[in-house]
């Protein structure tokens, strides 16, 4: 028998590719995508698309019935206006995950759990250590998306511990940037000035939409892997540098303006209080764990990936060809100005 | 884990070995460049003066990409020249930038300056020009974000070209600084600098890393554990991280140890940092020992450093407990010029300095069951204290005077 796999958040972007990815793999019988948003295009044959919150007693019976034997949940959300409200984002995050984790629990076929979590658990202060590994202890954010996220992997553990006989993998991963990625920080470097905090200059990581569908797509139909895992690209790209690789003139604001220039910017891009974080002190996770156990490296490394968002989403206004040339420009007029001086001096 | 990164192969304009983090051609980002440039120019030998000259165009990626195999298609490496080619000649010189200005003739001939005659008389201006290409080149790199930075946000870029640029003045000219004892320090691999801290300001801390970065024969980048005071600081935050630094916490200190990197660190803190001028080369409590924790963990050596000199640059009279609260730091001097005269009170005296570094203790024949003996780390952590100690005031005894 194939597999038969419910796949939540079905209908944004990550989802859309990996139920594609999925549907193209001749082992997986069937896949049930749960989003109660509108596919921009119809899913693939194999797919059965129950447009459903995850709320709903329809989830319930999805679960139950269909013989599902895998469950990947992407159904936590970062973004408060698109849910509809912060209030309305914390009950589908996560009461929406303590519906869909009740409904697994009588789940008779189930084998295997795959939550799609944030590095934004571990938080962003100026006493972070350097590197993020899984095991370390950090202090529970207390906003927005992080919160949400360290809530569900709770709930996730918690199941883990009442269902032993289901393999639980949560992946935590890094900011997703790519051609055609869509959230609150793309639309950051989308602005046509970006605001930092002055003075800082965080180090940030980026994952590859690509990376994304594979390490997604691996923690679905590869073998099975207990456990927590960072995924991100390799190496980091301090905010300055992304900045000046989108070609964007930044905009330093003083640390006690920041969060009122925040909720203005907020309205246009989404963002939340502990985003405003993540742009003062940064953020870097070890992804060795994810590299020994469930043996994925990134293909793209963070500059790769953020190169090919700037390269395919931005318009860049500092370009190389005008940096060469006002190098160019400035060096001639010094040669000039020299050898004017050198003829010039001695008489 | 960052590997023990190799180092470019070329030379600097100064014939140093180029410290940059070298990619897999054995070049840094900007030694490639230049040699990419030196490539076009004799594959155009013509190139003729009048006509401005045409840069070659960038490769797509400029920068080192660990190519991984099976990357489906994230944009192709340099289409550049063949890297095996690039010898990196008698130290990568033959360069535009890297033209020795001792040279008349090849030198002047390529210089695009309409009109002017290839005249041997530029050559005064030739080490000037030297110079204005190269700090060009790095403002486009920084403009166009083309430079790498490690996980902790160490930026070898900025420091070479900036950042110890600024404070090697303090090193040679103001305090005079005399270092002794690098043999101690290992070319590779890691190892534990331990010193102590004095001066209000951590001048030390960064006059021990220049001595390692300038005049160790591997020119050493070491990796300081700072307070956490300084990473919620602007501005300094991110110098702090760009200049190699991290966290004070010991998972930060294992990470850089098992990453083959030499790490600073100053048991004393603020201890140290602000105590009065009357306590002068005393050595504070060597705080918890983890520095030997995390030395016995990953069993590097320990290299004790001991700095006389750094004590007179400002000699705190006095400490306003209040104010020093009030805004949050952890002490608020009060020194013969500070805050009488206000900024210029910033001015550090121009103390004669000796750094000092003391033959290692090896820790790595102890065995991990030493970690779990109390008494061996505080054994280790009073030989550190104690060889610091009687280090400097052998120093002491020995310096003619403060000016000296």
């Amino acid at each position: 028998m194939g597999r038969r796999v419910l796949v939540t958040g079905a209908a944004r972007s990550t989802g859309r590719r990996l139920v594609a990815a999925l549907a193209e793999e001749p082992e997986v019988e069937q896949v049930v995508a749960v989003d109660d948003l509108e596919p921009e295009g119809p899913f693939p044959d194999k797919v059965e698309h129950l447009a459903v919150d995850l709320r709903s007693p329809a989830l319930v019976r999805a679960v139950q019935s269909a013989g599902i034997d895998t469950c990947v949940h992407l159904g936590v959300t970062a973004e408060p206006r698109a849910a509809g409200g912060r209030v309305t984002m914390k009950e589908r995050n996560v009461l929406g995950t303590m519906q869909l984790l009740a409904a697994a629990y009588h789940a008779p076929d189930l084998r295997r759990l795959v939550l799609k979590s944030t590095t934004a658990v571990y938080g962003s202060t100026a006493g972070d250590p350097a590197v993020w590994t899984e095991s370390m202890s950090h202090e529970t954010p207390r906003h927005g998306f992080g919160k949400d996220a360290i809530e569900v992997e709770d709930y996730v553990r918690s199941f883990d511990r009442r269902r032993p006989d289901v393999a639980v993998t949560v992946l935590r991963l890094a900011n997703q940037v790519g051609p055609t990625v869509d959230n609150p920080l793309t639309r950051y470097f989308e602005l046509p000035v970006c605001p930092t905090v002055l003075g800082f200059d965080p180090r940030l990581q980026f994952l590859h939409e690509e990376d994304t569908a594979e390490v997604l797509r691996r923690a679905t139909l590869g073998p099975a892997q207990r456990g927590t895992f960072n995924v991100a690209g390799d190496g980091v790209v301090l905010l300055s540098q992304a900045i000046r690789i989108a070609g964007k003139p930044p905009l330093p604001i003083p640390e006690p303006l920041v969060n009122r220039v925040a909720e203005l910017v907020g309205r246009t891009v989404d963002f939340s209080p502990e985003q405003v974080h993540f742009l003062q002190y940064g953020r870097v996770a070890d992804t060795s764990a994810a590299a020994a156990q469930l043996g994925f490296t990134s293909k793209w490394t963070s500059l790769q990936a953020f190169e090919d968002f700037a390269s395919t989403r931005l318009r860049r206004l500092v370009t190389e060809e005008r940096v060469t040339r006002l190098e160019h420009e400035a060096m001639a007029l010094l040669r000039r100005a020299t050898g004017w001086l050198t003829r010039e001096l001695p008489r | 884990m960052t590997p023990p990164r190799s180092r470019c192969q070329a030379r600097t304009r100064t014939g140093d070995r180029c410290r940059n983090p070298a990619g897999p051609d054995g070049l840094c980002a900007l030694h490639r460049r230049q040699a990419e440039k030196a490539a076009a120019h004799s594959t155009r030998p013509g190139t003729r003066r009048g006509t401005p000259r045409p840069r070659p165009p960038k490769p797509a990626a400029s920068r080192p990409r660990p190519s991984k195999p099976g990357v489906s298609e994230p944009r192709p490496p340099a289409p550049g020249p063949p890297e095996g080619e690039r010898s990196p000649a008698p130290g990568g010189r033959g360069s535009a930038v890297h033209r020795p200005s001792a040279e008349p003739g090849p030198g002047s001939q390529d210089e695009p300056e309409p009109g002017s005659p290839g005249e041997p008389g530029a050559e005064p201006f030739g080490p000037f020009l030297d110079w204005a290409e190269e700090a060009l080149e790095f403002l486009g790199r920084r403009l166009l974000g083309e430079y790498e930075v490690d996980e902790f946000g160490h930026d070898p870029d900025l420091v070479e070209h900036v950042l110890a640029p600024l404070l090697r003045p303090l090193y040679k000219h103001w305090w005079r600084v005399e270092t002794r004892g690098l043999e101690h320090v290992p070319a590779s691999g890691p190892a534990l600098v331990v010193g102590n801290h004095a001066g209000t300001l951590p001048f030390d801390a960064l006059m021990v890393a220049l001595a390692l970065l300038d005049e160790h024969p591997a020119h050493r980048s070491l990796r300081m554990l700072a307070a956490d005071l300084a990473f919620d600081m602007p501005v300094v935050a991110p110098l702090a991280r760009k200049s190699g630094n991290t966290l004070a916490c010991s998972e930060d200190a294992t990470r850089l140890l098992e990453a083959g990197e030499l790490v600073g660190v100053w048991p004393e803190g603020y201890k140290g940092l602000g105590k009065p001028y009357r306590e002068r080369y005393q050595l504070q409590r060597f705080g918890r020992g983890g520095f030997v924790q995390v030395a016995l963990r990953t069993g590097s050596p320990i290299v004790p450093v001991a700095v006389v000199g750094s004590e007179e640059i400002y000699p705190m009279l006095a400490n306003l407990r209040r104010l020093a609260r009030l805004l949050g730091f952890p002490y608020f001097p009060v020194t013969p010029t500070f805050p009488a005269l206000g900024p210029l009170g910033a001015i550090p005296l121009p103390s004669k300095w000796l750094i000092e570094f003391c033959p290692p203790i090896e820790t790595a024949h102890l065995g991990p069951d030493a970690l779990l003996d109390p008494m061996v780390l505080f054994d280790l952590t009073d030989q550190v204290r104690d060889t610091i100690q009687q280090t400097v005031h052998k120093n002491l005894l020995a310096r003619r005077g403060v000016f000296g």
